[in-house]
């Protein structure tokens, strides 16, 4: 589960990581409330930044076509004028797709004056099965390029889950980053809190991208993250009543929380052929087989190991709602589930929904014969697969045929 | 010899009064694997269907009965417990099968396992089958959930992150005549206790394994790995397919550990790896046997 920049905010401050002054608004009017308040508390700058679950918002442009979803005001009604045009509004970045993202909520904060821009993550090293702290000097940029261009200015600490992060470890990476005196502590504490919120709050990501070295009026130089992200492991979040609550379905598809209501695995892709499988290895596999026959697979979706036949049901449910769809392939390997079961739940869907579209059905395993058996008697236009790669070529072949008819009758 | 597990392997279940454990305990016993124990706490001294003893810990149960190897089946809060009770007990196999472990219990779980003699198989896994002679493979050693009878007694070796992709393979290969020596599900979860470099390096000790099935999907460098030991090491024909081709990057395909993130751990970086390893790349999950048996 991804959360927003204002809410990994508030996680880590908790934990004592120091963030510019501001807060999050829903209003225009709000918005300009707090960048007064900053302003007359000395403030020179204000950024105001859309909060959608996508990185590039910097870059991205409204549907309305006003540019930019970060954007910083030198007087709070620039902020207010700033806020009008992006609540409510559609953004699209290079991360979000076509479709977009709307904006409910703005964050208004402090613009510091930035002396230097770091790169901070704490992510977990699959290779090793520890968790890592990547630090690099060079913040503000997109860390991939960095990693692929110049991987010597990316700095690795490992920590021992038995231990944790220690403070020598926190310091050892501020020298690193080139960071000296004072800053050197400052850093260390940071360092330290935004590990402490990753592992106390089960994250599968915090990244701090830039991290700055900034100066106040005085000239003093303050460690601040100017921007945080934060993923969560779905797996634990049961344990983490406040972080369950930071959901915000309006970031999700809808199809894929309907799904989410029956058990169901689904997410949803841009092509023409649904499918309907039993395992996530055998539905990426499906897709994929999918496409090597010259077909786009819609969606991904997993019925799981022991699906019922209200599950099928509502998974035929989902799968027609998209408008994309125009074919079926239903492919299930029935090692302990009855393949009988998932037939008759497939009688029941095609005869509730009316279907219309071509249904290519792949049945092997447990009492598949019983399955088969209920198939041919419901009296319904099915066509049967032998193989996977059988019954994927047909269902390529018959979404073809349909688009085609489709065509001349109109 | 086939790998860790035979016919004679002692199994103690996990959660053997739990629904899922249940059904699973009996379809092994009804396979003819050894459960010689259960484990629920609270419920020692009763019997499980009239005939398993159940036992309020593992070490008693393992004391008890010389149970080697245990299945898991407690819901994800409890299994990172289950998992290290087991190690503690001095148990040779650990497989864990539930679905849904919070990832840092399993970093911690891996830490704590260091230096431990316990092999950890899972999570989030089909388990491990050794096929046996009989009706449907019948005989053999059936850990945790996989279907017993698509398997037959032979000498291919089969190892995946996916449990029903394990299935096409083995009925594949079952179709055409060709039975297995050992097949294994390492899970589908980022942090595991077996990899497929693991699982490869027994196959390649095996006398009894002539070729492997090594099937991978998208997400961590796992695959990779594998393919750079084969290429240096294996002296048997290997074969693999990789899932995920289609699947978008930042997207988590119902696998914990399925995700390309970063740019890493894409089908197509894979399969180059298993080319250049000189593993046979199947085109298609419809050609996995195939695949194998064309090289053997």
């Amino acid at each position: 589960m991804n959360i927003h920049e204002y809410q990994a905010r508030e996680l880590l401050a908790q934990s004592g990581v120091a963030f510019p002054p501001g807060s999050v608004c829903d209003t225009p009017e709000a918005a300009r409330a707090v960048a007064e308040k900053l302003f007359a508390g000395g403030v020179r700058r204000v950024v105001v930044k859309a909060q959608i679950h996508a990185g590039g918002r910097g870059k991205g442009t409204f549907e309305s076509g006003f540019k930019g979803g970060v954007k910083l005001c030198n007087t709070a009604v620039e902020v207010l004028e700033n806020a009008r045009a992006m609540l409510g509004n559609v953004l699209v970045t290079r991360q979000t797709g076509p479709e977009g993202r709307r904006v409910g909520k703005l964050l208004v904060v402090a613009a510091p004056e930035i002396r230097k821009e770091l790169y901070l993550a704490v992510l977990l090293d699959r290779a090793v099965s520890r968790p890592v702290v990547m630090a690099s000097t060079e913040g503000g940029m997109d860390i991939e390029e960095v990693a692929t261009r110049t991987p010597e200015r990316i700095i690795r600490e490992y920590v021992d889950p038995a231990t944790g992060l220690m403070p020598f470890q926190s310091r050892k990476l501020a020298a690193a980053l080139g960071l000296q005196g004072d800053l050197i502590g400052q850093a260390a504490q940071l360092i330290s809190g935004i590990y402490k919120t990753w592992w106390e709050c089960d994250a599968s990501l915090v990244e701090i991208n830039p991290l700055c070295v900034t100066a106040g009026r005085d000239g003093r130089l303050t460690m601040l993250a100017v921007d945080a992200k934060l993923s969560l492991d779905d797996n634990a979040l049961y344990r983490h009543p406040a972080l369950q609550a930071m959901r915000d379905l309006a970031e999700e598809a809808p199809l894929e929380i309907e799904a989410g209501k029956f058990n169901l695995n689904y997410i949803k892709l841009e092509g023409n052929i649904a499918c309907l499988v039993n395992g996530a290895g055998l539905a990426m596999a499906t897709m994929d087989i999918i496409q090597y026959y010259g077909g786009m697979p819609a969606n991904f979706l997993d019925v799981g190991g022991g699906a019922s036949k209200e599950q099928v049901v509502a998974a035929f449910k989902i799968i027609l709602q998209d408008p994309g769809v125009n074919g079926i392939l239903v492919n299930i390997f029935g090692g302990i589930m009855d393949c009988d079961v998932i037939a008759t739940g497939i009688v029941v869907a095609v005869k509730e929904t009316g279907l219309k579209l071509p249904l290519v059905i792949r049945l092997e395993g447990n009492n598949v014969q019983a399955g088969r058996a209920t198939l041919a008697a419901s009296g319904l236009t099915l066509i049967s697969g032998d193989s996977m790669a059988d019954a994927a070529r047909k269902v390529v072949e018959a979404v073809a045929g349909h688009q085609a008819a489709h065509a001349q009758s109109r | 010899m086939a790998i860790l597990v035979n016919s004679d392997t002692k199994i103690v279940i996990q959660g053997i009064t739990g629904s899922f454990g249940a059904k699973h305990a009996l379809l092994s016993l009804a396979y003819g694997s050894r459960v010689v124990a259960g484990v629920t706490p609270g419920k020692g001294g009763q019997l499980f269907e009239g005939k398993v003893p159940i036992f309020d810990t593992v070490t008693e149960a393992a004391k008890q009965t010389g149970a080697t190897a245990s299945a898991i089946f407690v819901p994800p809060p409890f299994a990172a417990d289950a998992i290290l009770e087991g190690v503690d007990a001095g148990l040779d196999l650990i497989v864990c099968i539930t679905e849904g472990i919070p990832v840092n219990d399993m970093v911690r779980v891996r830490r704590a396992m260091e230096g431990k003699r316990a092999r950890l198989i899972g999570p989030n896994c089909p388990g491990i089958v050794t096929p046996g002679e009989g009706n449907g493979s019948q005989g053999g050693c059936r850990i945790g959930i996989a279907p017993g009878y698509i398997h037959k007694k032979g000498r291919v070796g089969v190892v995946s992150r996916s449990g029903t992709l394990t299935y096409e393979a083995v009925w594949q290969l079952t179709c055409r005549g060709s039975g297995q020596s050992t097949c294994v599900g390492i899970g589908g979860d980022p942090v595991n206790g077996t990899s497929h470099l693991d699982v490869i390096k027994m196959f390649n000790e095996d006398p009894d394994t002539d070729g492997i099935i090594m099937i991978g999907e998208i997400g961590g460098s796992a695959e990779e790995e594998a393919a750079d030991w084969i290429k240096k090491h294996c002296k048997k024909p290997v074969a693999g397919f990789i899932a995920g081709v289609t699947a978008p990057p930042g997207r988590r395909m119902g696998h914990a550990g399925a995700i390309v993130s970063g740019g890493k751990g894409t089908a197509a970086a894979k399969i180059a790896a298993f080319r250049e390893a000189g593993v046979g790349v199947a085109a298609t999950p419809s050609e996995m046997a195939e695949t194998l048996l064309k090289m053997l």
